[in-house]
């Protein structure tokens, strides 16, 4: 059975990789990685301007967000991708490729998934410090930029990385809609194949297994130095104390 | 197709049946794979407190592969990988009784106990070894001690991620339609490709799906509330 995968990796690496690229749209791991990274990129401005606003005094501001945030949480992320599928065409006007579409969803649903951990990394810090910054002359978007969100966002790189793994983990789903990643790549394949699913997809599930891994492990890494250096104790002394980054349950998909 | 009109849906004894039928499948694969997910990281917890030399590693190496693998490929696995693997008896008679549900029901079951189980472990580990050696020192045998004051305890603070985790385990029921479950959405899935409305049937769907969350968390929140004696004391 191991000869049998090897001979998967071998015969099939290139297509698992980008998919048909030169030939047709860029697809396989490529795919997989390019479309978290872009999602988690723009995720991230949009999850910043929703906690301010979640934490914003405006009604205006804060009930409308805050049902997105609720909306997005209670709604199978698959809905919310068939909903992409169906709107974003109808909106645009446009013959839109799935990856956009794709995209879209994981923006939306990871900018609200990572707005809670933006939200609870700024109350983390407490009032003092916008206090403070007040006090000596910021504005609220001074203070906002100089003060508040270099330290949140510091504390929450770990938190951030493992939105990523999620991100990854999320893109799978793309699958219903044929947006052309690594589980598109794999299931094309097995399709050539036809008399070996089983190595074909632990294939798949091994690929996965070691991407992620190595990210959570980067990213627990990351928590204990945070967590020491917040503690003002130097790297690389014993005593380390318990991690204090805002623990926010990403979504696990 | 004419403008919106949920009444074109709602009025139509086919759909609404399909749509009940989806709704009943939901509940069995969230039923299904919740208690199987919670009496293996039982089993899983168990392992992992006893003084069983390989378990620990095994228990972890089990955590690490389902936290780590998107749910999806599990099912995919499982689904098109280990059913074909099985003697053909077994595998006839499984595509005789819904394979696609069961195989929904373990794969989400399995994937979700090493979630549930590590919710355990850190509400377990977070109760002070002095409350076991107290225990003990009052006359009660070690699981007696779990069973009456670890435990007690220690699913109490597992509480707020076990709520979180079975919310998720909801959502992810969707993922079935993707092996073919005739769930929830499977069944919005057929009813769009009948009757052409699309934006009419995602709404229910989607308020279906919402409704059923919220009401999942509220359930969890009056738990908590209850298993709480202070909380119990303020209200």
């Amino acid at each position: 059975m191991i000869h049998d995968m090897i001979a998967i990796v071998q015969d099939y690496w290139l297509l698992l990789l980008i998919g048909q690229y030169p030939n047709g749209p860029l697809g396989g791991l490529a795919n997989t990685l390019i479309l978290s990274a872009l999602s988690i990129a723009l995720a991230f401005p949009v999850s910043i301007l929703m906690a301010l606003a979640r934490l914003s005094k405006w009604r205006l501001l804060r009930w409308p967000v805050t049902a997105v945030v609720y909306f997005t949480r209670g709604v199978p992320l698959l809905m919310l991708i068939l909903w992409s599928y169906f709107l974003v065409p109808l909106w645009t006007g446009a013959d839109v490729p799935s990856f956009v579409t794709m995209l879209t969803t994981l923006v939306i649903y990871q900018g609200a998934f990572m707005s809670e951990v933006v939200r609870a990394g700024i109350v983390s810090l407490g009032s003092g410090q916008m206090d403070a910054a007040r006090a000596l002359g910021h504005g609220y978007f001074g203070a906002m930029r100089y003060v508040i969100l270099p330290q949140a966002l510091y504390n929450m790189i770990p938190s951030i990385i493992s939105t990523f793994v999620s991100t990854i983990k999320d893109t799978t789903l793309g699958y219903v809609i044929n947006v052309p990643d690594l589980t598109f790549a794999a299931n094309q394949v097995n399709n050539q194949l036809l008399t070996q699913p089983f190595q074909v997809f632990l294939l798949l599930a091994i690929v996965y297994y070691a991407i992620c891994w190595s990210l959570t492990y980067v990213a627990n890494r990351l928590e204990r130095r945070i967590a020491r250096r917040r503690a003002g104790v130097r790297v690389g002394n014993a005593a380390a104390p318990a991690p204090v980054t805002p623990k926010i349950a990403t979504e696990q998909l | 197709m004419s403008g919106f009109d949920l009444s074109a849906i709602l009025t139509n004894p086919e759909y609404i049946s399909m749509l009940l039928h989806g709704i009943e499948m939901t509940f069995i694969i969230y039923a299904g794979s919740w208690l199987l997910a919670m009496s293996l990281a039982i089993v899983l917890l168990a392992i992992r407190l006893s003084t069983f030399r390989f378990g620990d590693p095994l228990v972890a190496a089990y955590v690490s592969y389902h936290r780590n693998v998107p749910t999806l490929v599990q099912l995919m696995l499982w689904y098109f990988g280990i059913f074909t693997l099985l003697p053909s008896g077994l595998s006839n008679w499984l595509s005789a009784n819904n394979a696609e549900m069961i195989f929904a029901v373990i794969g989400l079951g399995l994937c979700q106990a090493a979630y549930f189980s590590e919710d355990l472990r850190s509400g377990v580990r977070s109760i002070s070894p002095g409350q076991m050696e107290a225990a003990r020192a009052l006359g009660h045998s070690y699981v007696s001690a779990m069973r009456f004051v670890i435990m007690p305890q220690g699913v109490r603070n597992a509480l707020p991620p076990l709520i979180n985790h079975s919310t998720s385990l909801f959502k992810n029921s969707s993922l079935g339609v993707l092996i073919g479950a005739p769930e929830l959405t499977h069944a919005v899935k057929e009813v769009e490709n009948l009757s052409f409305r699309t934006f009419e049937i995602y709404l229910i769907a989607t308020v279906l799906y919402l409704a059923a969350s919220l009401v999942i968390m509220g359930i969890g929140a009056y738990i908590s509330m209850r298993a709480d004696p202070v909380g119990r004391a303020r209200a």
